[in-house]
């Protein structure tokens, strides 16, 4: 069997709400290799986030429910994890770095007693540090990302840096103990576009410095493409294209991607498309179909009463759309002569 | 579409402030020494009638300040804001009853800036009987073209601001902003929290709007490249100044204060199209200094690298380089 690093098998992800589970991630496969760059796309409440913190089991057990799926690191079942197995994964394996630094950094503790934490309890088992020890593993992951004056931000409390910072400071901490895979879940969303450019770039670095695998969550397209090698376009819990980088942004395929890439506001002008019609479905009755047919302008009726299954269209390229099965094709260069929707 | 507009655009000036400055007293520091953050430190711009201004800046460069001391929300400490020619600084501050109706602002966040406690026909009601639109007894009635107007369903009317979602809020707090019948209205990064899906959506509505009622917009926004398909002018605002003015198409095809290089060198692109608009060899270093401790010189002088030595102790003065295209820079 060959090894992937992370192989997320038909997870679902639900959450317990009043009127019933809410299946937010519904049956999501990913696999990311050693030392690749990956990258998540979907709008606000498509369950990126909530994948990737199953990934962590970071979820709040109490209103989470996992009914079905298997999140394997290196062959090991993380769902099936005694704590104990949990917090060594999380130690040594996977770190993450989240949307909002200035909520992810402890405002009571300085910032060196927070990475200390950090590498006492990445290196617990290994020899034990002394201060001194802790203080130069510090300063040298600050001066990584590029950070002037080490020492004095160490002294420093998390409202006393600008939000650039803060998430230097987060990358900083966490890579400052080298890991397999780093999942960075929006990074540079609360920042500003000059500020966010560096941290793309200062994050891109590392990972290649460090052979990281990487796992960027993002709404944004062009960040993907700058930073990643492979994407995974999700919908409302269900990862619909797959493709490498170059081929998604030349040969998008599903209704739902090329949407959303003609949503983007374009540097070179042009005007803005029309954007997609209604909204992201109801999790907590959704349609047994494909998530997207409420929206999709090239819907048919089997879209509606049965789920697509992913279909390799190309080498690396797969989709989850009816339009391309073969009983579809057909119907599809109808549409194709037509004309595409303006 | 938007050279276009700019042929059709009359020539008469809206809006224009000038000199504008609104300082920010620091808390905590003694009465003696009194320190001021400099949100807007001395501004100049106008705004035809008919245009799509655009202003556009990192957080923290004065942006929504302005729109706020236009509004009479902030007091500024020195300069005019004309509108239509009149001073409306003049009277103490208070804006009259006519300007507060010509005038509208959508501002960022629809989830706070709409009462959760009313439904959307209370919220809509208000400005209406304010500047009596309508007699009372066809208030449903406007309220329900007030939402026609924007292609949501009347029946939005009984619904609260809670229960909808967030484009649908935008698109609401877009129909209050309209129900006064606004000539000029303010709109601070109205779409920065939504999809791009949604947001596609709501900027198309806003142009149909612009179209339909002969508006004027002051666009407030970070994202330039939606700037780019909105605005016929576009200004550049950093720490407090502005930087650089020009119509849209030169502002992205020769952009020539360094900051903008910057700024337009750090967007993330999704075509190779685009990609070559960007200016090639600037790279995004340091970060936006406090708006307390303003650099000496031209306040760009940290971050950019064409930096000479004049620049750190002498600030620019605005030039125009070619008709219509303004520059704050030692070098353009």
């Amino acid at each position: 069997m060959n090894e992937h690093l992370l192989d997320i098998r038909n997870l679902k992800s639900w959450y317990r709400t009043y009127q019933g589970y809410a299946q937010v991630v519904d049956g999501v496969n990913l696999t990311i290799d050693a030392g690749k760059k990956i990258g998540i796309v979907g709008e606000s409440g498509c369950g990126k986030t909530t994948t990737m913190k199953s990934v962590l089991r970071v979820l709040d057990e109490r209103k989470a429910y996992l009914p079905e799926g298997e999140i394997l690191f290196k062959n090991q079942n993380i769902l099936k994890m005694r704590e104990t197995e949990l917090q060594q994964i999380r130690r040594k394996n996977i770190s993450m770095i989240s949307q909002e630094p200035s909520a992810a950094l402890n405002p009571v503790f300085t910032v060196g007693q927070q990475i200390f934490d950090v590498i006492s309890y990445s290196t617990q088992d290994d020899t034990a540090k002394n201060k001194k020890e802790l203080t130069d593993i510090a300063i040298k992951a600050i001066r990584d990302v590029f950070i002037p004056d080490p020492e004095r931000i160490l002294e420093c409390y998390p409202h006393q840096l600008s939000g650039g910072m803060k998430q230097r400071i987060c990358i900083a901490m966490a890579l400052v103990i080298p890991r397999e895979l780093l999942i960075a879940d929006e990074p540079g969303t609360a920042l500003d576009v000059t500020i966010q450019d560096q941290i793309h770039r200062l994050l891109r670095a590392l990972v290649d410095e460090k052979q990281t695998a990487l796992i960027m969550i993002t709404h944004s397209l062009g960040v993907v493409r700058e930073l990643v090698d492979q994407i995974y376009v999700m919908y409302a819990g269900n990862i619909v294209e797959v493709a490498t980088t170059n081929e998604l942004f030349k040969n998008p395929l599903h209704p739902y991607t090329r949407g959303l890439m003609d949503c983007v506001p374009r540097l070179s002008g042009g005007g803005i498309s029309a954007g997609i019609y209604g909204y992201v479905p109801d999790y907590v009755h959704p349609t047994p179909g494909c998530r997207f047919s409420p929206r999709c302008p090239y819907v048919k009726e089997i879209c509606r009463v049965q789920k697509p299954l992913m279909l390799e269209i190309d080498e690396g390229h797969t989709v989850a759309c009816f339009r391309y099965t073969d009983s579809f094709t057909e119907q599809h260069r109808q549409e194709e002569s037509i004309g595409e929707r303006a | 579409m938007n050279e276009l507009k700019q042929q059709t655009t009359v020539d008469s000036k809206i809006l224009s402030v000038k000199n504008l400055r609104v300082y920010f007293p620091v808390e905590g520091s003694k009465k003696s020494a009194h320190k001021y953050v400099k949100a807007v430190d001395g501004v100049d711009f106008f705004i035809n009638e008919g245009e799509i201004l655009g202003l556009v800046g990192e957080s923290g460069s004065g942006k929504s300040t302005i729109a706020y001391t236009i509004m009479g929300m902030n007091k500024p400490k020195e300069g005019s804001i004309l509108f239509k020619g009149e001073d409306i600084l003049k009277n103490n501050d208070k804006r009259s009853i006519s300007f507060k109706k010509d005038v509208q602002i959508v501002f960022q966040d629809p989830g706070s800036s709409l009462n959760p406690f009313q439904d959307i026909r209370q919220i809509l009601k208000l400005p209406l009987k304010v500047h009596k639109i309508v007699s009372k007894n066809q208030l449903d009635e406007a309220v329900g073209k007030a939402l026609d107007r924007v292609e949501l369903p009347r029946n939005f009317a009984y619904k609260t601001p809670t229960s909808i979602g967030g484009g649908e809020k935008q698109l609401v707090s877009i129909a209050r902003a309209l129900c006064s019948e606004p000539k000029f209205i303010i709109l601070d990064e109205p779409t920065s929290s939504l999809d791009v899906s949604i947001q596609a959506k709501i900027i198309n509505m806003l142009l149909k709007l612009h179209d339909e009622q002969k508006l004027t917009y002051l666009f407030i926004t970070h994202d330039l490249s939606l700037m780019r398909n909105i605005s016929t002018r576009v200004a550049i605002m950093y720490l407090g100044k502005i930087c650089e003015v020009a119509p849209t198409k030169t502002f992205y095809t020769r952009p020539l204060h360094p900051y903008t290089q910057m700024l337009l060198s750090s967007i993330p692109v999704i075509s190779e199209e685009e990609e070559e608009l960007k200016p090639k060899k600037v790279v995004s270093v340091g970060e936006i200094p406090s708006p307390v401790d303003i650099p000496t010189g031209c306040s760009f002088h940290t971050r950019c690298n064409k930096k000479i030595d004049i620049c750190s102790q002498k600030d620019p003065f605005m030039r125009e380089v070619e008709p219509g295209h303004f520059v704050r820079c030692h070098l353009a």
